[in-house]
Protein backbone atom coordinates (compact mmCIF):
# COMPACT_ATOMS: atom_id res chain seq x y z
CA UNK A 1 0.00 0.00 0.00
CA UNK A 2 2.97 2.39 0.60
CA UNK A 3 4.13 2.67 -2.81
CA UNK A 4 0.95 3.48 -4.13
CA UNK A 5 0.80 6.68 -1.71
CA UNK A 6 3.81 7.60 -2.58
CA UNK A 7 3.21 7.83 -6.49
CA UNK A 8 -0.34 10.01 -5.23
CA UNK A 9 1.79 12.27 -2.55
CA UNK A 10 4.69 12.72 -5.85
CA UNK A 11 2.17 13.35 -8.64
CA UNK A 12 0.49 16.12 -6.05
CA UNK A 13 3.19 17.61 -5.36
CA UNK A 14 4.15 17.77 -9.33
CA UNK A 15 0.29 19.19 -9.55
CA UNK A 16 1.02 21.81 -7.15
CA UNK A 17 4.44 23.18 -8.18
CA UNK A 18 3.41 23.17 -11.67
CA UNK A 19 -0.07 25.35 -11.62
CA UNK A 20 1.59 27.21 -9.41
CA UNK A 21 3.98 28.09 -11.83
CA UNK A 22 1.43 28.53 -14.13
CA UNK A 23 -0.61 30.71 -12.28
CA UNK A 24 2.21 33.33 -11.90
CA UNK A 25 3.33 32.65 -15.11
CA UNK A 26 0.31 33.94 -16.57
CA UNK A 27 0.16 36.55 -13.96
CA UNK A 28 3.29 37.92 -15.70
CA UNK A 29 2.26 37.38 -19.17
CA UNK A 30 -1.50 38.07 -19.78
CA UNK A 31 -1.72 41.19 -21.01
CA UNK A 32 -5.24 42.97 -20.06
CA UNK A 33 -5.99 43.73 -16.48
CA UNK A 34 -8.74 41.59 -15.95
CA UNK A 35 -6.95 38.28 -17.98
CA UNK A 36 -4.40 38.60 -15.11
CA UNK A 37 -6.99 38.27 -12.78
CA UNK A 38 -7.84 34.59 -14.15
CA UNK A 39 -4.33 32.86 -13.85
CA UNK A 40 -3.68 33.46 -10.38
CA UNK A 41 -7.12 31.38 -9.06
CA UNK A 42 -5.57 28.36 -10.50
CA UNK A 43 -2.63 28.88 -8.14
CA UNK A 44 -4.68 29.29 -5.22
CA UNK A 45 -7.31 26.20 -5.86
CA UNK A 46 -5.28 24.06 -7.46
CA UNK A 47 -1.42 24.20 -6.55
CA UNK A 48 -2.08 25.10 -2.77
CA UNK A 49 -5.12 22.99 -2.49
CA UNK A 50 -2.65 19.96 -4.21
CA UNK A 51 0.07 21.06 -1.46
CA UNK A 52 -1.97 20.44 1.64
CA UNK A 53 -3.36 17.08 0.39
CA UNK A 54 0.11 15.79 -0.31
CA UNK A 55 0.64 17.11 2.77
CA UNK A 56 -2.03 15.32 4.74
CA UNK A 57 -1.56 12.46 2.97
CA UNK A 58 2.39 12.29 3.39
CA UNK A 59 2.19 12.94 7.69
CA UNK A 60 -0.44 9.75 7.66
CA UNK A 61 2.35 8.14 5.67
CA UNK A 62 5.47 8.81 7.57
CA UNK A 63 4.04 9.88 11.33
CA UNK A 64 0.82 7.82 10.90
CA UNK A 65 -1.18 10.72 12.33
CA UNK A 66 -3.81 11.55 10.81
CA UNK A 67 -4.62 15.19 10.86
CA UNK A 68 -7.45 17.45 8.91
CA UNK A 69 -5.88 20.73 9.85
CA UNK A 70 -4.35 21.29 6.56
CA UNK A 71 -7.81 21.30 4.92
CA UNK A 72 -9.19 24.66 6.70
CA UNK A 73 -6.01 26.32 4.91
CA UNK A 74 -7.64 25.11 1.62
CA UNK A 75 -11.00 26.25 2.87
CA UNK A 76 -10.15 29.54 4.28
CA UNK A 77 -8.69 30.23 0.66
CA UNK A 78 -11.34 28.91 -1.51
CA UNK A 79 -13.89 30.39 0.48
CA UNK A 80 -11.40 34.15 0.55
CA UNK A 81 -10.42 33.92 -2.97
CA UNK A 82 -13.53 34.89 -4.97
CA UNK A 83 -13.70 37.81 -2.70
CA UNK A 84 -10.80 39.23 -3.41
CA UNK A 85 -11.48 38.63 -7.31
CA UNK A 86 -14.82 40.79 -6.80
CA UNK A 87 -12.85 43.50 -4.92
CA UNK A 88 -9.65 44.02 -7.41
CA UNK A 89 -13.03 43.41 -10.42
CA UNK A 90 -14.46 46.45 -8.51
CA UNK A 91 -11.52 48.33 -8.58
CA UNK A 92 -10.88 48.20 -12.35
CA UNK A 93 -14.34 49.17 -13.08
CA UNK A 94 -13.88 52.16 -10.54
CA UNK A 95 -11.12 53.46 -12.15
CA UNK A 96 -11.45 52.90 -15.55
CA UNK A 97 -14.78 53.02 -16.63
CA UNK A 98 -16.13 57.18 -16.59
CA UNK A 99 -18.81 57.31 -13.77
CA UNK A 100 -20.81 58.73 -16.81
CA UNK A 101 -21.11 55.12 -18.61
CA UNK A 102 -22.36 52.98 -15.63
CA UNK A 103 -26.58 52.14 -16.17
CA UNK A 104 -28.35 53.86 -13.59
CA UNK A 105 -28.65 51.26 -10.03
CA UNK A 106 -32.58 51.55 -10.16
CA UNK A 107 -32.83 51.93 -6.48
CA UNK A 108 -32.95 55.38 -5.85
CA UNK A 109 -29.30 54.99 -4.22
CA UNK A 110 -26.09 55.41 -6.09
CA UNK A 111 -23.05 52.91 -7.12
CA UNK A 112 -21.56 51.46 -3.90
CA UNK A 113 -18.61 53.11 -4.57
CA UNK A 114 -20.16 56.06 -5.28
CA UNK A 115 -22.32 56.49 -2.33
CA UNK A 116 -22.24 59.07 -0.12
CA UNK A 117 -23.53 57.60 2.63
CA UNK A 118 -22.20 54.16 4.67
CA UNK A 119 -25.93 53.41 5.68
CA UNK A 120 -28.39 54.96 3.38
CA UNK A 121 -29.83 58.22 3.39
CA UNK A 122 -29.81 60.04 6.04
CA UNK A 123 -33.00 60.61 7.47
CA UNK A 124 -35.64 63.74 7.66
CA UNK A 125 -35.66 65.45 11.12
CA UNK A 126 -39.13 65.62 11.75
CA UNK A 127 -40.09 69.82 11.66
CA UNK A 128 -42.83 70.90 13.81
CA UNK B 1 10.84 9.73 -5.06
CA UNK B 2 8.96 12.78 -2.62
CA UNK B 3 12.19 14.49 -2.57
CA UNK B 4 12.68 14.89 -6.32
CA UNK B 5 8.76 16.38 -6.54
CA UNK B 6 9.36 18.68 -3.37
CA UNK B 7 12.58 19.88 -4.93
CA UNK B 8 10.39 20.88 -8.19
CA UNK B 9 7.01 22.07 -6.53
CA UNK B 10 10.18 23.94 -4.24
CA UNK B 11 11.45 25.18 -7.20
CA UNK B 12 8.22 26.27 -9.10
CA UNK B 13 6.60 28.13 -6.30
CA UNK B 14 10.31 30.16 -5.96
CA UNK B 15 10.00 30.77 -9.39
CA UNK B 16 6.40 32.18 -8.90
CA UNK B 17 7.24 34.46 -6.68
CA UNK B 18 10.08 35.79 -8.86
CA UNK B 19 7.26 36.44 -11.71
CA UNK B 20 4.90 37.86 -9.02
CA UNK B 21 7.90 40.48 -7.44
CA UNK B 22 8.30 41.63 -11.21
CA UNK B 23 4.33 41.82 -11.41
CA UNK B 24 4.64 44.18 -8.04
CA UNK B 25 7.69 46.42 -9.58
CA UNK B 26 5.82 46.53 -12.90
CA UNK B 27 1.94 46.55 -12.66
CA UNK B 28 0.80 49.63 -14.47
CA UNK B 29 -2.48 49.77 -12.54
CA UNK B 30 -3.12 49.63 -8.89
CA UNK B 31 -5.31 46.35 -8.93
CA UNK B 32 -2.27 44.40 -10.96
CA UNK B 33 0.12 45.20 -7.68
CA UNK B 34 -2.64 44.41 -5.42
CA UNK B 35 -3.53 40.88 -7.13
CA UNK B 36 0.24 40.20 -7.40
CA UNK B 37 0.79 40.57 -3.84
CA UNK B 38 -2.08 38.44 -3.07
CA UNK B 39 -0.96 35.78 -5.28
CA UNK B 40 2.83 36.39 -3.56
CA UNK B 41 0.69 35.63 0.02
CA UNK B 42 -0.84 32.33 -1.72
CA UNK B 43 3.13 31.04 -3.21
CA UNK B 44 4.42 31.87 0.79
CA UNK B 45 1.72 29.47 2.03
CA UNK B 46 2.53 26.79 -0.61
CA UNK B 47 6.21 27.22 0.60
CA UNK B 48 5.30 26.95 3.84
CA UNK B 49 3.22 23.95 3.66
CA UNK B 50 5.96 22.09 1.21
CA UNK B 51 8.62 23.00 4.39
CA UNK B 52 6.92 21.32 6.58
CA UNK B 53 6.30 18.46 4.09
CA UNK B 54 10.17 18.61 3.80
CA UNK B 55 11.24 18.59 7.72
CA UNK B 56 8.61 15.94 8.19
CA UNK B 57 8.03 17.11 11.62
CA UNK B 58 4.60 18.81 12.75
CA UNK B 59 2.97 20.84 9.80
CA UNK B 60 3.59 24.47 10.27
CA UNK B 61 -0.19 24.36 10.09
CA UNK B 62 0.00 27.76 12.23
CA UNK B 63 1.88 29.53 10.42
CA UNK B 64 0.38 28.90 6.99
CA UNK B 65 -3.48 30.12 8.37
CA UNK B 66 -1.74 33.15 9.73
CA UNK B 67 -0.87 34.05 6.01
CA UNK B 68 -3.53 33.10 4.98
CA UNK B 69 -5.68 35.20 7.17
CA UNK B 70 -3.42 38.39 7.40
CA UNK B 71 -3.28 38.22 3.39
CA UNK B 72 -6.92 38.28 3.00
CA UNK B 73 -7.29 41.11 5.58
CA UNK B 74 -4.64 43.48 4.23
CA UNK B 75 -6.08 42.72 0.50
CA UNK B 76 -9.71 43.67 1.54
CA UNK B 77 -8.40 46.55 3.49
CA UNK B 78 -6.52 48.27 0.63
CA UNK B 79 -9.24 47.39 -2.18
CA UNK B 80 -11.46 49.07 0.24
CA UNK B 81 -9.50 52.19 0.83
CA UNK B 82 -9.03 52.44 -2.98
CA UNK B 83 -12.78 52.01 -3.51
CA UNK B 84 -14.13 54.32 -0.64
CA UNK B 85 -11.18 56.36 0.75
CA UNK B 86 -11.95 54.78 3.89
CA UNK B 87 -11.44 51.15 5.20
CA UNK B 88 -13.81 51.19 7.96
CA UNK B 89 -17.38 53.70 7.74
Amino acid sequence: MEPAFEIVVTALLVIAGTFGLIGSFGLLRLTDAMQRLHAPTKATTVGVGAALIASVIDLYLYRSELTWQELLVAVFLFITAPITALFLAKIHLHQTVPRDLLPPTGTGRDWATFDQTANGPTPELPKD
Amino acid sequence: MIGYALTYALGCFGIALACNLWRVLRGPTIADRILALDTMVINMIALIVLYGIRQGGPLNFEAALLFAMTGFVSTVAYAKFLLRGNIIE
